[in-house]
């Protein structure tokens, strides 16, 4: 199964019948078509916003690693994310004026992603070097714990973070180079040290930061590094028993999430030209987990799908509700459900505090009906299984035999 | 007892306890290299428990572990693996959601080396170690005549081909030992037939066979020395035929249960 | 394939024990020192009466933790599950108890009459029987049907029912922080020139005991009790001697959810005070005290929910309470690291 195997084997099978070949494509004719449509109908608004599910896409790759590969629960993502941020604010912006750095300080857009990646891998690698050795439940309370820390140390913490203000005229992303043209208003040249200020802009640096860290992740996947996380994953002892060094290769995995949420962190400050502590609470680090579980824990293409999805609802669907609702309520003559009384805080307003209970319906539902999530995740492999050994029979024979 | 350099394990007054249990009670033997070696005794005699102590998953209380010279007890489990000792489990601990071929390519993981960069990048180097495991695992399914079974999840495997997986997967180490945990355990007569003649094609290749078994039939087959156990402490000692007449054996394990 | 298989040639292997986590010892020794000593100073500077005094609220926090704790760690001594949404079970209580005292006629204007005391305990029970009946529920459709399944899928549906339960209370009503009538009686006592303890204090602490007296009584003396620690110590075994495992653990989720219903009621109780998120935090805590104490040890996270009460409100007295929560957080983590079979250290989390 080398990479030309694998894709041939992969043209074999007809890819309208694999779900990851299938989902990647129509991902990537999204991910083309959709600025297209949106310049055509003047939308930008709408690419911007895809920019945004493309952090959290990343996040949720990330945190697959942990949760889908490695069977680690991290309920402080979201920490690592606010690392990232912050090392980019600090690094890009005019806010260290205020500790006396006139000017404040302003690195590369470029090189503090790296930065932010590292920094977050450092506190993940020091955060899971001694919890990792403990069961693996503990791992998801320091987790909780480390997330909830974070947020508070860096609003508490007021002049080198400006508290809970946050950190304001963050510098947006530099390319080295672009090409400006009439979708831009502008005759064609290459334009050199562009900063990116606009929603297409990052769109485009989003679209290339996912699909590297999609295609680097996934190499992983392939490998032995990969292969001892999901071996981890499924029995801890009998991994170690085989040769692989257990705390090592979790510890590992740990430190890839991690180092993906601050990555995400740095382009998340650069697009939002700001950060505060209240954009990574806990609920941030439950909406991806809630990506992860809901695409399928360990299936990258299914945890876009989930990511892009959750991000629908959290950001489109639920605010847009209430009105939604308040139109249907009046249009069939329940207007009275509207109106406050006692307790019933009206239709609309208990539209809007759906966003708990949902979450929680997602992740318990999934977990009981379709651990497997969204995505048929095991499907080709157990059809190339049919297709080459139909004598086989797949009921669980060991049950039947009758082991131990 | 043997001639020193011809053992390849020495067990040497190991004694392991679990609170005031004495599980391994001061236990000492040498396991001859290139030959089958069995390890017998009734349900609860220790046997499991000496072998968790070999591979470091529960490490002993006291007393040495000589793996060729170099004392290996309370060494860790991949560290154990890394140094030529495989096992497989009584009850059996295969990766269930992996194929058979992701469980053996997980074996070669102790003799392979692509670093972190390596896998990201995929390499050239990555890729020829990726190739060359992916023979190794075909070939050792092969050995052990399960390959059509190489891309079905393991849980799915018939049940003595998970044993046999679990077989191949532990050769995948490059073990100069294999510790067998019961392999012949729920196997119908011609099943162990099958497999006593595994083990000596695993001898031919080499690898020293440390066994436990209950089936005093494999036993007394394909073993050439074999050390009893009875409540955590070793009550014989010697070839089948002695063993078979030693008079502590007969009352203590085969008048209880054969 | 002649010669498949060549036996492997000896690699390299660097012995290294465990790390040894002597440098981190010595780095929590540290940490440990200067922040007594920090303490210490301050504490000497604003006298015994105050001290006493804080004392005195740590508690009354600490027992309301310890009510939390205890359930928690029953559940995880008995089927090794971290209950996330054990601490939004205590939240439901004082919800429950809230919805309820008006139904009993309750307002705050009857205060330090004796009428208040019937409806109360009515309310009580109530509210312990509605959380058990919950966290029972809880236990039948999130957990059960997972108990064979990888440990990380039973932990994912815990996170997802904590969200359900907050969810609910969010929509019942909404985000807003809720008036708990002031109902425990006003009366102080004076024990020193700027002490005192009110009878609030002392019926919070009172009814803590008291619960966990009588729960430790039925586990000890009981054939429930007994059959709850044998299914805690070896669930197998525990079957293969008649004990109904289900209905066991159905149990164990019963009496956690009662203590914790209490705890949220007395919360309301006490600080006057609910909002819908409260359990996240209290939870968080909550689990702190039981791993301090020796998960599956109930004398242990008593004790353990005092030490974090004593924390919190000697941080709040002491330091600045904004960082209050980053100190318990991060006595949170340090137990973990440091101490993660406790400090009693009875009952150690093998794999």
């Amino acid at each position: 199964m080398t990479v030309i195997g694998g894709l041939r084997r992969l043209w074999e099978t007809d890819p309208r019948r694999d779900p990851t070949t299938l989902t990647y494509t129509l991902l990537a004719i999204g991910a083309v078509v959709v600025p297209l449509l949106a310049a055509a109908t003047g939308g930008g608004y709408l690419v911007g916003q895809i920019a945004d599910a493309g952090v959290f896409v990343l996040l949720a790759i990330g945190l697959n690693v942990v949760v889908g590969f490695a069977g680690l629960l991290d309920l402080g993502y979201a920490a690592f994310f606010a690392i990232g941020a912050y090392m980019y604010a600090e690094l890009a912006s005019p806010y260290l004026e205020a500790m006396g750095i006139h000017g404040g300080i302003h690195l590369p857009f470029w090189i503090l992603l790296f930065v932010g990646m590292f920094v977050a891998a450092g506190f993940g690698a020091l955060l899971g070097a001694p919890t990792l050795r403990l069961r693996g439940d503990y791992l998801a309370i320091v987790t909780l714990g480390f997330g909830e820390i974070v947020p508070r140390v860096v609003r508490n913490l007021g002049t080198l973070t400006n508290g809970v203000n946050g950190i304001s005229a963050v510098d947006p992303p530099e390319v080295p180079a672009w090409i400006s043209g009439p979708w831009s208003g502008d005759p064609f040249k290459i334009v050199t040290d562009l900063k990116v200020t606009d929603a297409v802009g990052y769109y485009l640096i989003m679209v290339v930061l996912v699909t590297v860290c999609v295609v680097l992740v996934n190499n992983l996947y392939r490998s032995r590094i990969g292969r001892a996380w999901m071996a981890v994953r499924e029995d801890e002892v009998a991994a170690a028993a085989m040769g692989v060094n257990t705390v090592r290769i979790k510890l590992l995995a740990f430190a890839i999430g991690a180092s993906l949420s601050g990555f995400g962190g740095a382009f998340y400050a650069s697009k939002l030209a700001y950060v505060s502590p209240g954009n990574f609470s806990f609920l941030v680090s439950v909406t991806i987990l809630v990506m992860v579980v809901l695409g399928g824990m360990g299936n990258i293409p299914g945890v876009i799908v989930g990511s892009l999805v959750i991000y629908y609802i959290l950001y489109n669907f639920l605010p847009d509700l209430p009105g939604h609702l308040t139109d249907m309520a009046n249009a069939f003559g329940f207007s009275g459900l509207l109106q406050q009384s006692g307790d019933w805080p009206g239709l609309a307003e208990e539209a809007s505090r759906l966003k708990f209970l949902v979450f929680g319906s997602i992740l318990v539902a999934t977990m009981l009906l379709r651990p497997q999530g969204l995505m048929p995740s095991r499907v080709r492999e157990q059809e190339l299984q049919k297709g080459t050994h139909e004598d086989t029979t797949i009921e669980d024979v060991g049950a039947a035999t009758g082991a131990e | 007892m043997n001639a020193a350099p011809e053992t390849i394990l020495g067990i040497d007054h190991v004694t392991k306890r679990f609170g005031g249990l004495v599980a391994v009670d001061d236990v000492s033997f040498d396991v001859p290299r290139g030959k089958v070696f069995a390890l017998i005794g009734p349900n609860g005699a220790g046997k499991t428990t000496l072998f968790n102590g070999i591979t470091g998953l529960f490490p002993p209380t006291s007393g040495r572990v000589l793996f060729e010279g170099t004392d290996i007890a309370g060494v860790r489990p991949h560290q154990v693996a890394a140094m030529g000792i495989a096992r497989t489990f009584q009850n059996i601990r295969l990766f269930e959601y992996m194929t058979a071929f992701d469980n053996v390519r997980l074996g070669r993981h102790c003799r392979t080396h692509a670093a972190l960069h390596q896998a990201l990048f995929k390499t050239r180097g990555e890729r020829a170690e990726e190739k060359a495991i992916e023979q190794r695992a075909m070939e050792l399914l092969r050995f052990v005549g399960i390959e059509r079974f190489a891309h079905t999840f393991a849980r799915n495997l018939p049940y003595g081909s998970q044993r046999r997986l679990e077989i191949a997967r532990a050769l995948a180490t490059d073990p100069r030992l294999l510790l067998l945990d019961e392999p012949a355990a729920g196997f119908t007569p011609q099943e162990k037939v099958e497999l006593m003649a595994l083990v000596r094609k695993i001898i031919g290749l080499g690898i020293t066979v440390f066994l436990i078994e209950h089936d005093m039939r494999v036993v007394m087959n394909v073993s050439e020395h074999i050390v009893v156990l009875d409540h955590g402490e070793k009550i014989a000692e010697g070839s089948p035929a002695e063993v078979r007449a030693d008079a502590r054996v007969i009352e203590a394990y085969l008048g209880k249960s054969a | 394939m002649e010669q498949p298989i060549a036996a492997g040639r000896a690699a390299p292997v660097r012995f290294r024990g465990l790390a040894s986590s002597r440098p981190l010892n010595a780095l929590l020794l540290l940490i440990v020192v200067v922040v007594a000593l920090l303490l210490l100073t301050r504490v000497w500077g604003r006298g015994p009466g105050y001290f006493a005094q804080i004392l005195v609220y740590g508690f009354a926090n600490g027992s309301i933790y310890a009510l939390i704790a205890i359930g928690y760690t029953m559940v995880y001594g008995i089927i090794e599950l971290i209950n996330f949404a054990h601490g939004d079970v205590f939240t439901l209580g004082g919800f429950v108890a809230l919805a309820l005292l008006p139904m009993f006629g309750v307002t705050e204007s009857q205060r330090d009459t004796p009428g208040v005391i019937l409806p109360l305990l009515a309310t009580l029970v109530i509210s312990m029987l509605f959380c058990g009946v919950v966290n029972v529920l809880i236990e039948r459709i999130a957990y059960r049907p997972l108990r064979h399944a990888p440990r990380l899928a039973p932990l994912i549906t815990a996170v997802g029912m904590s969200f359900v339960l907050e969810g609910i209370m969010f929509l019942w009503r909404g985000p807003f922080f809720l008036h708990f009538p002031d109902l425990l009686p006003s009366a102080r006592i004076s024990i020193g020139p700027e002490t005192s303890v009110g009878v609030k204090e002392l019926t919070v602490f009172a009814i803590a005991i008291v619960l966990t007296v009588v729960l430790s009584l039925f586990i000890e003396r009981t054939k429930l009790g007994k059959a709850m620690r044998a299914t805690a110590q070896d669930r197998d075994a525990a079957q293969l001697m008649g004990i109904d495992i289900n209905t066991t653990i159905a149990l164990t989720f019963f009496i956690g959810a009662a203590l914790a219903g209490a705890g949220g009621m007395i919360f309301g109780l006490y600080f006057n005070s609910l909002s819908f998120d409260l359990g996240f935090s209290a939870g968080l805590f909550a689990f702190t005290a039981a791993v301090f104490g020796g998960i599956g040890n109930i004398y242990g996270a008593a004790i353990g929910g005092l030490v974090i009460g004593m924390v919190q409100s000697f941080s709040d007295g002491y330091f600045d309470s904004t960082w209050t929560q980053v100190v318990i957080f991060a006595v949170l983590i340090l137990v973990l690291v440091f101490r993660p079979t406790g400090i009693l250290g009875m009952r150690v989390p093998e794999k």
